[in-house]
């Protein structure tokens, strides 16, 4: 395995303050880069759930997802592969756009399932939901027609089937 | 005078925040408190006024949190720091981290400014609980006063369960000097805190099917067998299976060393027969180590090709340095309880003949040829005590030499710094050991350049009649590190030389405490044996000889194949590994 793999890591964590620094420095203190981060309180609003994606070497990662579950805040944490798992991820992307440009970046919207969200002096925010590739490959196009501004929410997940993350 | 004005102005009915968090101590069975106020927790010290809960007024901080961690290590029972906010609460912080790495359980209450003046850089306000969150098992910051009852139950639950750690609680002035309404009785809501068990049953059995195709076998005992009591079991399933036993700086008193299998403490600057047993066996159970990098400097060497098996409470433990063959992840004294019904005598007598010849030819010794050596010291403390004393040790050349010399028959006789290696820890956790253990021989070992970082704690143990004994063993340098200097850096002296210590008989005297002196061999027996026999705490400086070296060593980030049994005639290489 390459030690550059990408890592999505589940955490259900109680809902209170600190926590977010607990696990943060979990992964800092083993020189583990946190990617992306997705804090939101679950349907219970005792619970939060942290969905972090993250790069480096697996032996580490072990390391990391154990010492989580050793944070008395965390409930559980675990990884997770893209087969047993939906992942999805959102952005936002600022566009300036000619009339041309306009039409040509209409298409690739439809293709992508992008919804304009948003048009004030020629400058559009389109949102769009998806794969992680779906938003790069999205994003690729957009640099070609005067992307100004990109934001992206980071990788959600959940597990198929009767399973919860 | 003042305690009748205090019972009239105090009305019973309503009860500050201050006054339900010592009604819970109390509730705890704390009998110790120790502490030092500051403007934060006035509060605090105004409710335990009326508290059968003793306060113990340290001279600094760090000591408070020392002398609960002695008092822990000793007792089992959760040790209890109070200091104020800012510089109170950022002095606790080494006492903190030696009592997360070595998994000692307690509980740490800091004051804190008023909830509005959070952040808001108020005077003495230090972000303690940022502070100090990588070295706590868990923390909190109270936000509620009626949450106090929870949040101390919880607190003395966490500490003291699983693998025991500190848990710090922050303390809001305003949370402690409003009026509590809540309940006392309330329950814990710890939903992502749970603690192993009995360890896997299945996983048991293949263990002791392991263990009887073993022919050279040996238990590795760490400090997790001494928190868990597994000393008992320990011992059971040694002399049941007739294998031998190794263990850690902290696993000493996990199993007698005085016995006929046990090989003393392995690593670093353990027994060469430990360490050669390490290259020799072929399977090694781990009860309650971590394999750290003072028994293990290079895993790619680690007992090459023996199984190995870890029996740990805390499953971060497994896969963190070694990858065993077979892991059980539950309490050691529970695993082992079961594990003892499954084995029976292992075929070892040859095992056990080849121990026996390295134990011959490689024994731990010393000679004072050049005059008084530590060795001596501490052997002719062993002695004189006939090895029944509570032992504390501070860090450095002295901790080795007493972990070699002071042998330890039961578990939480042994007190020493291991995963932190704090230097200034020994004196103030004998004291506490020494509230913990009344009427018990509590000695402290100690060097000249660690007593006299936390040595101002002399006042504590005079003004609370605690009979502590502190050894000083006196080398004039900061040993351990002139050593590396010695054998890996050409012997360039640099920042080692204690020059100008003070004359501690006088130092003690002039706190009260009675002092000895020491610096001859022939004196060595009589002044320990009158030192010891003093009713009240008593200061023995061993001046000895100030070049000494530690031997048994491994350096850092060698396995035990490279072990130096004596002073190298060549020059080292710099070790490589940590520290």
């Amino acid at each position: 395995m390459k030690t550059t793999d990408t890592h999505t890591l589940s955490i259900l964590v109680a809902n209170k303050p600190g926590v977010l620094v607990r696990v943060a420095l979990t992964f800092a203190r083993r020189g583990y880069n946190i990617d992306s981060l997705v804090v939101s309180a679950t349907h219970n609003p005792k619970f939060s759930r942290m969905t972090v994606t993250a790069k480096g070497d697996p032996a580490t990662l072990e390391q990391i997802i154990k010492q989580l579950n050793k944070l008395v805040d965390v409930i559980h944490a675990s990884e997770h592969d893209t087969f047993s798992a939906v992942d999805m991820e959102m952005s936002l992307l600022k566009v300036k756009v000619t009339a041309t440009s306009k039409t040509i970046i209409a298409k690739y919207m439809k293709e992508y399932h992008a919804k304009l969200v948003d048009e004030t002096d020629n400058i559009l925010i389109i949102a769009q939901i998806g794969s992680t590739e779906e938003l790069n490959s999205f994003e690729n196009i957009l640099s070609k027609y005067g992307l100004v501004e990109l934001v992206r929410s980071g990788k959600l997940l959940m597990m198929k089937g009767k399973e919860t993350t | 005078m003042k305690r009748k004005t205090a019972k009239t102005t105090k009305t019973q009915k309503t009860m500050t925040g201050a006054q339900a968090l010592i009604k819970c101590l109390e509730n705890h069975g704390v009998e110790y408190i120790f502490g030092l106020p500051g403007g934060s927790v006035i509060p605090i010290f105004d409710a335990i006024y009326e508290s059968k809960i003793k306060t113990i007024l340290v001279r600094h901080e760090q000591g408070a949190t020392h002398m609960a961690d002695g008092y822990a290590r000793a007792t089992g029972k959760v040790g209890v720091a109070l200091v104020t906010s800012g510089p109170g609460a950022t002095n606790t912080v080494t006492g903190i981290m030696t009592a997360m790495m070595d998994s000692v359980p307690l509980v740490v209450l800091t004051g804190q400014t008023i909830s509005p003046m959070l952040g808001k850089d108020a005077f003495q306000e230090a972000d303690i609980a940022g502070i100090s969150m990588p070295v706590v098992k868990h923390s909190y910051l109270v936000k509620d006063i009626n949450s106090i009852p929870r949040i101390i139950k919880e607190a003395f639950y966490i500490a003291s369960t699983g693998r025991p750690g500190p848990v710090l609680i922050d303390l809001p002035k305003d949370m402690t000097a409003g009026a509590f309404t809540g309940s006392l009785d309330q329950p814990m809501d710890l939903p992502g805190y749970s603690i192993p068990g009995k360890g896997n049953k299945t996983d048991i059995l293949q263990l002791a099917k392991m263990l009887k195709q073993s022919r050279k076998p040996m238990l590795l005992v760490g400090h997790g067998a001494v928190i868990s009591g597994a000393d008992k079991v320990v011992r059971e399933l040694a002399e049941k299976m007739h294998c031998p036993v190794t263990m850690t700086l902290l696993g000493k008193g996990a199993f007698p060393e005085t016995h006929p299998l046990s090989l003393g403490m392995l690593g670093m600057h353990g027994t060469a027969f430990a360490n050669k047993a390490l290259t020799a066996c072929d399977l090694i159970c781990s009860i309650g180590s971590r394999w750290d990098d003072r028994i293990n400097g290079n895993n790619d060497e680690f007992c090459i090709g023996a199984k190995k098996i870890h029996i740990d409470i805390d499953p971060a433990e497994i896969n963190k340095i070694v990858r065993p063959d077979l892991s059980i992840i539950g309490d050691a004294k529970l695993v082992l309880e079961e594990l003892l019904k499954h084995v029976e005598k292992l075929d070892t007598a040859e095992w056990l003949r080849e121990l026996e010849f390295y134990k011959t030819e490689f024994p731990l010794n010393y000679s004072n040829a050049e005059g008084l050596t530590a060795q001596c010291v501490i052997d002719t403390l062993y002695k004189v005590t006939k090895g029944k004393a509570v032992v504390t040790t501070d860090v450095g050349q002295h901790q080795m030499w007493a972990a070699q010399f002071y042998k330890t028959e039961h578990g939480r006789d042994w007190l020493s710094s291991g995963g932190a290696g704090t230097m200034g820890f020994g004196f103030p956790a004998a004291i506490g050991a020494q509230f913990g253990r009344p009427g018990e021989l509590v000695v402290a070992i100690v060097g000249d350049g660690g007593f006299q970082m936390t040595l101002c704690e002399l006042a504590t143990a005079a003004i609370n009649k605690q009979p502590v004994k502190v050894v000083v063993i006196d080398n004039k340098y900061l040993g351990m590190v002139r050593q590396w200097q010695e054998l890996f850096f050409d012997n360039r002296l640099s920042g080692v030389d204690l020059v100008g210590n003070p004359d501690f008989v006088k130092l003690a005297e002039a706190y009260g405490i009675k002092g000895f002196h020491i610096d001859k061999v022939e004196d060595c027996s009589r002044v320990l044996e009158e030192a010891m026999k003093h009713p009240g705490p008593a200061l023995i400086h061993a001046e000895v000889i100030k070049e000494g070296n530690v031997f048994p060593m491994i350096p850092a980030g060698k396995s035990a194949y490279h072990m130096i049994i004596e002073a190298p005639k060549v020059k080292m290489e710099k070790p490589t590994g940590s520290t």
